[in-house]
């Protein structure tokens, strides 16, 4: 190509100028582009950036511990590591999906699940992909930071129930707060709080939270934190003290081993309850970390409803040990004479109906009538007193209606009445039910620890102590339904009689040396003589003891049930027995060896850490 | 009238914006580097600047006219080298653009074909003469531009092959298209857009990824949609003012994608805000118009084209690092021009300008 180098001068000066103006004009653009991103949506972008780098993190406070009366721990916190799954961007998490199922063990439906309850959620706010997270996980968080970043760990604080079964159903659980109770109280709760769900957890919530402290930390792009901004330390939840003894509670839940029902220990001067139990029960440390859906509905829908507190919850008839409330009523009434006799052929017919006794008891007054527990007895001071007079001493003995323990869920009970039928059955009483009544059966229904405050009640001449469970309580005060010296007299030994006595229903086989130990027996059938014909079978009765000691102005009182136990004098009278005598033992400096099954239980994943609670990891 | 070129005919307010570049530069790159692991960073850059300059001086010595006297032996050795590159290439970040040399320094064969394309469209356009270029004109600078770019292409580096093309469209804005020819190439282009988008299958699946990121950008936010939203998130949390040197929170926590090179321009919109963008676009535009003045001052219509060759790469590269930092046109690699870290990118610029010294120095010279 020769001849290319000719000096040619003409230089096109009108498209060089051209390219100038279009230098200019492009500039502008481009000018106007960052005008409109730095200047016009500034603030937008400054937004973004913050939630780029700056994350805030939850510091959560520990709930406070429960002790029991000598300040031993009977509920704990320890802190945790959750693994989180960052949901803001779905095609990352796509691909880490296989990566995270390997190393963390969840399997992918599990995941899929859990993302899919959330999707309707922010996108900003993380799923919890497994909230008690062990060494191994966390070091497989940490060494996957850039490659894995949809990953990271939260540090939480998880309750410990150190002795497992033990006292569950008083305690309670905790769990995640109800989506309902978010709406209700948006600032006090935040998603994915812990609550008290259920028993103290749930009642003294408000008292054992912290509160969460929080901590601004700069994050760079692969998520490490860089410093941080500020810090408000979580304030941690006070501590509580029960009454409980934990001695005489691991004795109750020894002898409660493969039973059904439920046991009241209580303080009778004070009404601080000593021991609870109820059984069947279940372990609220599968709760602390997210109960599986499948326990969870299995524990809902189980027939014995191991989640209820029976010993507060249990509507029962009560049997044989509703007496003293008619013993009483017919003493202070003065319907009777003090000196009423009966003569018990081992049956008795009223109004064309024929009523059974257990023995033909002979000649009953009032004290072999408690002492042999004599129906035919009973039924003739009932049809005497009237269902009225009869409601009028049960109520005002604490039947019938709450007892006001510090637990929620407390059930009322039932006393029948005249004005109560007419409500409900909308029909007349029949002077009939009121014989039924008279033995603690019928209509009558009553949970253990009512039955506990009225024995204590009756012999202490009428006061009415406020059952709880928190050491210090404030603002309680006694009831009192007053009851003269005479009848309190009559009706404890009565009662000392069941216990001490030759004929008296426990036979002998519950006494306690230098105690003296008093109670009422109580055999509850569970379905009426009628029912029983047409099934053509018994089932079994429900065995009640409530014993207390000394036997006026009690010390201690005990109501135990044995759900499907038969006989109250063998079922739940040796339980209470134990559980008097322990209390005993332990005032007079013999402690109670401890039982072999006090087996500490220590939930899996992570040792307690540092009380670093700051730290985002370890 | 002068024989002799000297080096007081440089141009020296040309160089003095170039270092003015330069200097923001080499900055921005410490304060996005100097607390990573890539510290230091900013020293290597001089040292490429250094170099850069040296080779510029040296470039500027040579009459253009005997470099274009050489284009098609020069022509051969890029096309050659690229050839090179493809078969024994060494691949860096799933791209095979480096030549080892000596296992020293990396070359980047790409960089020397842009030189190359300017000098060789340049020659052509001389050799034309005319104001009017037939079609056969066309057909024979588009042959020779695009056997470097679909070569390049295969590297795969889309972003150089493309920045080829402005030097044969600018060289033929000057040498005399007639307006119905550019009218049918323009039209070629607009059919092409949508041939090309069919065609989306052949490339390599990070080039769709990126063509899909810029289409629908909140669909990967990880990935190059990720990429620009950050770098959108950098520039406009700038502000007016800026967040100050070293302490945009986008730069300096590494939200910004390779922000010491690629995102240079978000990093400095962070940190010193429309103010410093308005300096840095408005030193290209003197840049830009500092080249034109020299053309307009060229000796004869070869210098002419030389210098505008060189304004038309560096004027692609300003305006599509530009519009890609605030998200106007897709993520394809092409760096800021002297601001970028980057040693053989860097080089070419200072290179390309010892041409127009070249020019400019000759322009008394008979």
């Amino acid at each position: 190509m020769a001849g290319w180098n000719v000096n040619d001068r003409k230089i096109p000066q009108g498209r060089l100028a051209l390219f100038s103006y279009l230098s200019v004009t492009l500039v502008i653009f481009l000018l106007v582009g960052f005008w409109k991103l730095q200047v016009v949506q500034s603030s937008h972008y400054s937004d973004l950036a913050d939630r780029n780098g700056i994350r805030s993190i939850a510091i959560i406070a520990p709930r406070g511990a429960m002790l029991d009366r000598d300040g031993r721990v009977l509920v704990d916190s320890y802190p945790s590591f959750s693994i989180l799954l960052l949901r803001d961007n779905p095609k990352l998490i796509e691909k880490a999906l296989p990566q995270i199922e390997d190393g963390l063990g969840i399997s992918n439906q599990d995941l899929r699940q859990q993302l899919d309850a959330a999707k309707n959620e922010p996108k900003f706010l993380p799923v919890i992909i497994k909230p008690a997270a062990s060494e191994a996980d966390i070091a497989f968080v940490e060494s996957h930071r850039a490659d894995l970043p949809v990953l990271d760990l939260m540090m939480v604080q998880r309750r410990r129930y150190p002795h497992g079964e033990m006292l569950a159903n008083t305690i309670g659980y905790v769990g995640e707060v109800a989506p309902t109770d978010l709406e209700k109280n948006p600032d006090k709760y935040r998603p994915g709080d812990i609550v008290g769900k259920a028993g103290l957890e749930k009642e003294y919530n408000d008292q054992i939270v912290g509160t969460d402290g929080m901590r601004r930390v700069v994050v760079n792009s692969v998520g490490k934190v860089m410093r941080t901004l500020d810090n408000v330390d979580a304030i941690p939840g006070r501590p509580i003290q029960l009454t409980i003894d934990e001695d005489l509670q691991q004795i109750a839940e020894t002898d409660f081993a493969n039973k059904e029902g439920a046991l009241v220990a209580m303080d009778a001067h004070t009404g601080e309850v000593l021991a609870m139990v109820s059984r069947p029960t279940f372990d609220p440390n599968d709760f602390a970390v997210r109960i599986p859906n499948k326990e969870w509905a299995q524990l809902n829908t189980d027939p014995n409803t191991p989640l209820i507190n029976r010993a507060i919850q249990a509507q029962l008839a009560p049997g044989s040990v509703f007496k003293v409330v008619m013993a009483t009523a017919m003493l202070e009434s003065k319907a009777l004479p003090a000196n009423y006799t009966v003569y018990c052929p081992g049956y008795a017919t009223f109004y064309g109906r024929l009523f059974h006794c257990d023995h033909a008891h002979g000649s009953v007054d009032l004290h072999k009538g408690i002492v042999a527990s004599c129906d035919v007895y009973f039924y003739n001071v009932g049809k005497i007193l009237g269902i009225d007079r009869i409601d009028h001493y049960a109520t005002g003995l604490g039947l019938g209606r709450r007892t006001g323990i510090d637990l929620p869920g407390e059930e009322p009970g039932l006393i029948p009445s005249e004005a109560w039928v007419e409500r409900v059955g909308h029909h007349k009483w029949y002077p009939g039910s009121t014989i039924s009544v008279s033995i603690g059966q019928g209509a009558v229904m009553a949970t253990p620890i009512q039955l506990a405050r009225m024995i204590a009640g009756v012999a202490s001449g009428g006061v009415l102590i406020p059952p709880h469970l928190v050491k210090n309580a404030i603002g309680l005060k006694s009831e009192t339904f007053p009851i003269s010296d005479d009848t309190v007299q009559q009706v404890t030994d009565g009662m000392w009689g069941v216990v001490n006595e030759p004929d008296g229903t426990t036979s002998g086989l519950v006494k306690l040396q230098n105690v003296d130990f008093s109670g009422k027996t109580g055999t509850a059938q569970v379905e009426s003589y009628d029912l029983q014909k047409k099934l053509g079978k018994k089932l079994k009765e429900n065995g009640w003891f409530v014993g207390y000691a000394p036997r006026r102005n009690p010390d201690i009182v005990v109501a135990a049930l044995v759900q499907a136990g038969g006989w109250g004098s063998t079922s739940a009278a040796p339980i209470v027995r134990d559980v008097v005598k322990a209390y005993y033992d332990k005032k007079n400096g013999h402690l109670p060896a401890p039982p072999s099954t006090a087996e500490v239980i220590r939930p899996s994943g992570l040792k307690p850490v540092a009380e670093d609670s700051g730290a985002v990891r370890p | 009238m002068k024989n002799r070129p000297h080096v007081q005919d440089f141009d020296w307010i040309l160089l003095a914006i170039v270092g003015a570049i330069s200097g923001l530069g080499v900055l921005e790159i410490y304060s996005s580097t100097h607390a990573s692991a890539m510290a230091g960073m900013q020293w290597k850059q001089l040292i490429w600047i250094g170099i850069g300059i040296a080779g510029m001086f040296l470039i500027s010595r040579v009459d253009y006219h005997s470099l274009m006297d050489q284009a098609p032996a020069l022509y051969l050795v890029g096309i050659a080298g690229l050839l090179v590159v493809l078969v024994l290439g060494y691949s860096r970040l799933g791209a095979k653009r480096w030549i080892s040399l000596g296992g020293l320094v990396n070359l980047q064969v790409s960089e020397i074909m842009k030189l190359i394309i300017i000098i060789v469209l340049a020659r052509y356009f001389a050799e034309v003469h005319t104001d009017r270029l037939t079609l056969t004109d066309l057909a024979k600078i588009s042959a020779l531009t695009l056997i470097p770019v679909v070569l390049i292409l295969k590297q795969p580096d889309l972003g150089t092959a493309l920045v080829l093309t402005p030097v044969a469209i600018v060289g033929a804005f000057f040498a005399g298209i007639e307006w119905k020819h550019a009218a049918v190439g323009l039209l070629v282009l607009a059919l092409l857009i949508p041939l090309g988008w069919n065609m989306r299958r052949h490339l390599k699946p990070y080039q769709q990824q990126r063509i899909q990121t810029f289409l629908h950008p909140e669909q990967d936010q990880r990935g190059a949609g990720y990429q620009i939203l950050q770098s959108e998130i950098a520039v406009g949390s700038g502000g007016f003012w800026g967040q100050g040197f070293g302490k945009g929170s986008q730069n300096q926590l590494g939200f910004v994608p390779v922000r010491y090179s690629d995102f240079i321009l978000a990093a400095l919109a962070e940190e010193q805000g429309f103010i410093g963008v308005c300096v840095v676009l408005l030193l290209y535009l003197g840049l830009i118009l500092r080249l034109v003045d020299n053309a307009q001052k060229a000796k004869d219509r070869a210098g002419m084209y030389v210098v505008m060759g060189v304004t038309a790469i560096l004027g692609f590269h300003v305006l599509v690092n530009a519009a890609m930092v605030i998200g106007d046109v897709p993520v394809t690699g092409i760096p800021l021009p002297l601001m970028s870290y980057g040693g053989s990118a860097t080089a070419f610029v200072f290179l390309a300008l010892g041409l127009v010294m070249n020019v400019r120095m000759r322009r008394f010279v008979n």
